[in-house]
């Protein structure tokens, strides 16, 4: 192995990995100020909408690729079902659009 | 009474493993990708297979790559890793006041596999969650990560194009299914999420900040906004007890 690229892995571990562990470490949970924890308790929810988007339109060039993905994926979610058919399912009705649509 | 503690590990392990299966699904396209790009970018397949076991975040090592193919030195791309990965600052303190109370080397442990798809299952589950259910999740996930980081380096160019491009998809859908059945029962959640999609989108689309920092600063400002709006509601009596 190149060492350079030996050390930059090693530091993305590292770098990687403490935010990672540092706040289990820094805060023993459950003292926090009820505000605060109000917050935590929100950031689940704000993460996964930042983590949808913008990011879902971008996956391929054609933006309606990702539009159709995204509405795919929250029509199969709201029946119910499991989030592993969500996936399957989200993956299906892009092969069917990308074989109709091939750009 | 040492025999239920066990079989409660143990079950708690199994149902980790089972909300992991979603995520190992989700990694498979984006890992074999990641082999593949690995290795056009020159790496060796031990190199590509360490990065992926040693540090286990996908678009860190995604752009990783993109980087050493443009010949930035190494200290900018730690640099840049980090500030993608702050976030993940954020989900191990959300995580934290979710957690059960276990051995701190146990959470220091599982602290490694908090990635942004283990934390959003283990985040939206119902009740508490604890190392074990965490081991389970993280050793489905991770395993799924390596094994397929490896396979794309030695067989990811010769998957059809077609399928390539739709699984793309995959990760992006497991964070709707995991969203959408908390939205259905709670206007908050549809606010949180609708929010700091919005400040994201401006953040990353304007160019204003560096993805990693418009994801930290979206979600911290729509998890604020939010609470203050039912802080001032609920009046500071009503506040705090639900």
């Amino acid at each position: 192995m190149n060492s350079t690229i030996a050390i930059m892995i090693l530091g993305m571990a590292v770098v990687t990995y403490l935010p990672r562990m540092l706040p289990f470490v820094l805060f023993k949970g459950k003292e926090l100020p009820p505000f605060v924890q109000g917050i935590l308790k929100n950031i689940p929810f704000a993460t996964l909408g930042a983590l949808i988007f913008p990011g879902i339109l971008f996956i391929q060039e054609d933006i309606l690729y990702g539009i159709i993905g995204a509405a795919a994926a929250i029509i199969i979610a709201f029946t119910g079902a499991n989030v592993i058919v969500v996936v399957l399912g989200a993956i299906a009705v892009l092969s069917v659009y990308s074989y109709f649509m091939p750009f | 009474m040492a025999i239920t503690i066990t079989e409660k590990q143990t079950s708690d392990f199994r149902q980790g493993i089972q909300s992991g299966v979603s995520i190992a699904i989700g990694y498979f396209p984006i890992a074999l990708t990641y082999g593949l790009l690995a290795k056009t970018t020159g790496l060796t397949m031990a190199e590509t297979v360490a990065m992926s076991i040693f540090v286990f975040a996908g678009a860190a090592q995604y752009v990783s790559l993109s980087l050493l193919t443009s010949g930035t030195g190494i200290f900018e791309i730690v640099l840049t890793t980090f500030i993608l990965n702050i976030r993940h600052f954020l989900m191990s303190t959300a995580l934290n006041e979710k957690s059960t109370d276990d051995r701190l080397w146990k959470k220091a442990g599982y602290a490694f596999g908090v990635t942004d798809e283990t934390f959003s299952v283990a985040a939206t589950k119902d009740g508490t969650v604890s190392a074990g259910y965490m081991y389970g999740v993280i050793s489905v996930s991770y395993s799924s990560w390596v094994v397929f980081s490896g396979l794309g380096y030695l067989f990811g160019a010769s998957l059809p194009k077609t399928l390539q491009e739709s699984m793309s998809v995959a990760l992006y859908a497991m964070f709707i299914g995991l969203l959408v059945p908390s939205m259905k029962g709670s206007m908050k959640v549809i606010y949180l999420a609708a929010l700091a999609a919005c400040f994201n989108s401006i953040f990353t689309i304007s160019g204003m900040l560096k993805t990693g920092w418009a994801i930290v600063t979206a979600t911290l400002l729509s998890a604020i906004l939010v609470e203050l709006v039912e802080y001032f509601k609920k009046g500071k009596e009503g506040y705090g007890h639900e």
